[in-house]
């Protein structure tokens, strides 16, 4: 029933835009059924961390100030990502130090900023999601998603109504999985290091899925999973709770 | 010490293809990070404590010249000396005179990584005066010649089979056929080769956990009881310390005493806290006959008042780096300098310059596990970020990334643009990946498809299917978007 709740404006995210657009509409389905009222600006593109991490202010500050203005006036503004909801959430209040009023904008998105799984169990206390997936997975703690935001439990609870499926714990889920945004192109042996750990410890779990709430942790573990030739499927958290796990998972073949 | 800090990839392409380094490393988890997590876990208090013992460390950096000259005060009155050194040359210098005053030819030596930043040892030698280090993991790793990889474990690089071939190469007068497997094994077999050392030695070295403004006091805390040994057995009884080491009062140390030992090994406290206060006084029936602090500066007080002034309060206990994936992936040395992991990522750049240590805040994933552990809360991925903002803004980063960045942020200001450049993006990746799913190689992207492969999109951006998904209900027909 969309119309009755808030009205959340959605960050798409670059990656989820570009990569995985099933994960948007898992993340609009999500906030759909639970009442919101989900639009989508169209000016949005990217919340900044490439450049904000290499320490690129400049042109941080030039691209947040687009998100600003592009999530002016929502409910709430949520994305299928701890790390870009982080972003907004915890940095943008501080990046305008010298523009009082920018800050004061930034102040504002960053109060009503949430990663999706935790605004859905958080904000509008939703319990049990609609959705069945036969199977074991295992779940990635995203790091910034779990430092910044406190994202733990919320995917676990949703996750344990899913019909049919079962959650087997991943051991290290607390362990950076070793993408960290351009760190893994920059530094792509000691990021080998740390995805091997993980796609060993992920195997260990004998779970046929991997999920996670970061799309660029999951690109990365995906990737060195089948490169490993491992069997184990790869998804958005999103896509299972919101029953749009049917099609490939990340990196499998498409269909034609 | 010298830096390798440059070649800081190379160091991590060497540490990573070192097996028996690797082996070495795999202690960390099961270790540090397991016996943490319990001992914090029976202390209810511990997140209040950590509040505590920042805004104890904070007070004091906000007024440190004041606890600094009160602590001279009170080690003056002990009948001991301060002596204020700027550089690691002074802080040499100043040892090796009160050595020479002593006719010294020995001097034992307690863990110190202060030591360690003023590269005291070697300079002691060139100086013919045989340094001992006395904590074992300092022992093995002088036999070795080689620097700590760690700052409360220094040989946590090498495995026990190397130590045992050391110890029977060394100790080459003892049993060849002994039992050398256990950790006890070593440290019976080194303690019985240090004892005759501490009785000759003319001066005895040492760090400080903490420097005690109220008692000119002076604290280590040790588990083997080998800085006691060296600090009263020598004639003469040196600290070597850098001066945010102050507090203000007893129970500040203890405050701060009950996050250390919790933090580094994961015990409760350390089996030894000593407290140094003075020379021997007369009466006295043991203690050495001279006092001397060795207060080093070495560019910390040009950090007070900037952005990284909360450095400051690190109290060295190695959480940081006993919970980093990237240290526990290269280990220590890959760091090229006396301080790893990510107390060293900001450390470093802020005691030998970022143009020498710029790699080492860009090596890292900003993953958060130091900042979450770290029992003063300092905010170690937040410097990390200032320092490459600084290479940034000093032409530092390498050109290729500020070419990228520079395109990347002139199409993420220009939405139009950035749909056009996206689709078309999504598309060909999408058409050329399709059929496989991935990509195993890809031109340009040889930094991603080196090590992993690369999954293909799935053709068509969300955008593109949303204004699709809008434009259909708007004309009535509903439509669910796939």
């Amino acid at each position: 029933m969309p119309g009755s709740g808030p009205r959340v404006g959605l960050f798409v995210t670059c990656l989820v835009d570009l990569y995985r657009p099933t994960v948007g509409f898992a993340a609009v389905k999500l906030l759909e059924d639970a009442g919101c009222t989900v639009e989508v600006p169209a000016t949005q593109t990217c919340c900044g961390q490439p450049a904000y991490n290499s320490g690129d202010m400049a042109d941080t500050r030039a691209v947040a100030r687009g998100v600003i203005d592009a999530f002016e006036g929502f409910d709430y503004v949520v994305a299928p990502s701890g790390s870009c909801a982080g972003m907004i959430h915890e940095h943008y209040p501080k990046l305008f130090a010298d523009e009082p009023e920018t800050a004061q904008r930034a102040q504002h998105l960053a109060k009503r900023t949430h990663e999706l799984v935790s605004f859905l169990v958080d904000v509008l206390n939703v319990e049990r999601v609609d959705a069945a997936f036969p199977g074991t997975v295992t779940y990635h703690d995203s790091c910034s998603g779990l430092r910044e935001l406190q994202v733990k439990t919320q995917p676990r609870r949703l996750l344990g109504t899913v019909e049919g499926l079962s959650l087997t714990e991943l051991p290290s889920a607390e362990i950076c999985c070793g993408f960290g945004g351009t760190f893994c192109v920059k530094y792509p042996e000691i990021s080998d290091k740390m995805v091997t750990e993980k796609a060993r410890d992920v195997s260990a779990t004998g779970a046929g899925t991997l999920l996670a709430g970061d799309l660029g942790c999951l690109l990365n573990m995906s990737g060195k999973l089948s490169r490993l030739g491992s069997g184990t499927k790869v998804r958005h958290v999103a896509e299972v709770l919101a029953g749009m796990a049917d099609g490939p998972a990340i990196g499998e073949p498409g269909r034609e | 010490m010298q830096s390798t800090s440059r070649s800081f990839k190379q160091n991590a392409h060497h540490a990573l293809q070192d097996a028996t380094l690797q082996r070495a490393l795999g202690n960390i988890k099961t270790g540090f990070q397991e016996k943490r997590r319990q001992v914090i876990a029976a202390l209810p208090e511990f997140e209040a404590l950590r509040d505590a013992g920042r805004d104890i460390k904070n007070h004091t950096l906000a007024n440190l010249d004041f606890y600094l000259e009160r602590f001279e005060e009170r080690v003056t009155e002990a009948g001991g000396v301060v002596h204020w050194c700027r550089t690691p040359a002074e802080a040499r210098q100043t040892i090796l005179e009160i050595c020479r005053r002593r006719n010294a030819r020995t001097v034992t030596k307690g863990k110190s990584m202060i030591a360690e930043e003023i590269g005291l040892n070697e300079f002691l030698e060139a100086n013919a005066i045989e340094p001992v280090e006395t904590d074992l993991g300092e022992y093995i790793i002088q036999l070795r010649h080689e620097p700590p990889s760690h700052i409360i474990a220094p040989a946590i690089h090498v495995t026990r089979e190397q130590i045992a071939d050391d110890f029977r190469r060394h100790h080459s007068d003892l049993d060849p056929n002994r039992r050398l497997e256990e950790p006890r094994d070593f440290t019976d077999e080194a303690r019985a080769k240090l004892r005759d050392r501490y009785f000759q030695a003319d001066v005895g070295i040492t760090g400080a956990n903490f420097l005690i403004a109220e008692t000119g006091s002076t604290v280590i805390v040790t588990n083997e009881g080998n800085g006691d040994m060296t600090q009263l057995l020598g004639k003469a009884h040196v600290v070597v310390a850098s001066l945010e080491k102050v507090v203000p009062t007893l129970d500040d140390a203890a405050t701060i005493l009950r996050l250390l030992a919790r933090s580094a090994t994961g015990q409760e406290m350390s089996v030894y806290t000593t407290f140094s206060t003075g020379p021997r006084r007369p009466g006295d029936l043991d203690g050495p006959e001279e006092f001397h602090v060795v207060l080093l500066d070495n560019g910390r007080s040009a950090m007070l008042g900037t952005e990284f002034q909360e450095m400051l309060r690190c109290i060295r206990c190695a959480a940081c780096m006993n919970h980093c994936p990237v240290y526990a992936a290269v280990g220590g040395h890959a760091y090229g300098w006396v301080y790893p992991g990510p107390m060293g990522a900001v450390l470093t750049p802020s005691l030998i310059g970022v143009e020498e240590a710029g790699h080492l805040p860009n090596a890292s994933t900003f993953c958060g596990r130091c900042e979450s552990v770290c029992p003063m809360r300092i905010p170690l991925p937040k410097m990390m970020r200032h320092y490459r903002t600084r290479e940034y803004e000093r032409g530092l980063a390498p050109g290729t990334v500020r070419a990228g960045l520079s395109l990347w942020s002139f199409l993420a200001t220009r939405p139009s643009l950035y749909r056009f450049v996206t689709g078309m993006a999504a598309w060909t990746l999408g058409a050329l990946g399709r059929r496989a799913g991935r990509f195993k190689s890809l031109p340009m992207a040889g930094g991603w498809t080196g090590v992993r492969d690369l999954p293909a999109p799935e053709g068509r951006t969300f955008h593109t299917l949303w204004a699709e998904r809008q434009g259909a209900e708007r004309r009535g027909s509903g439509g669910t978007g796939r």
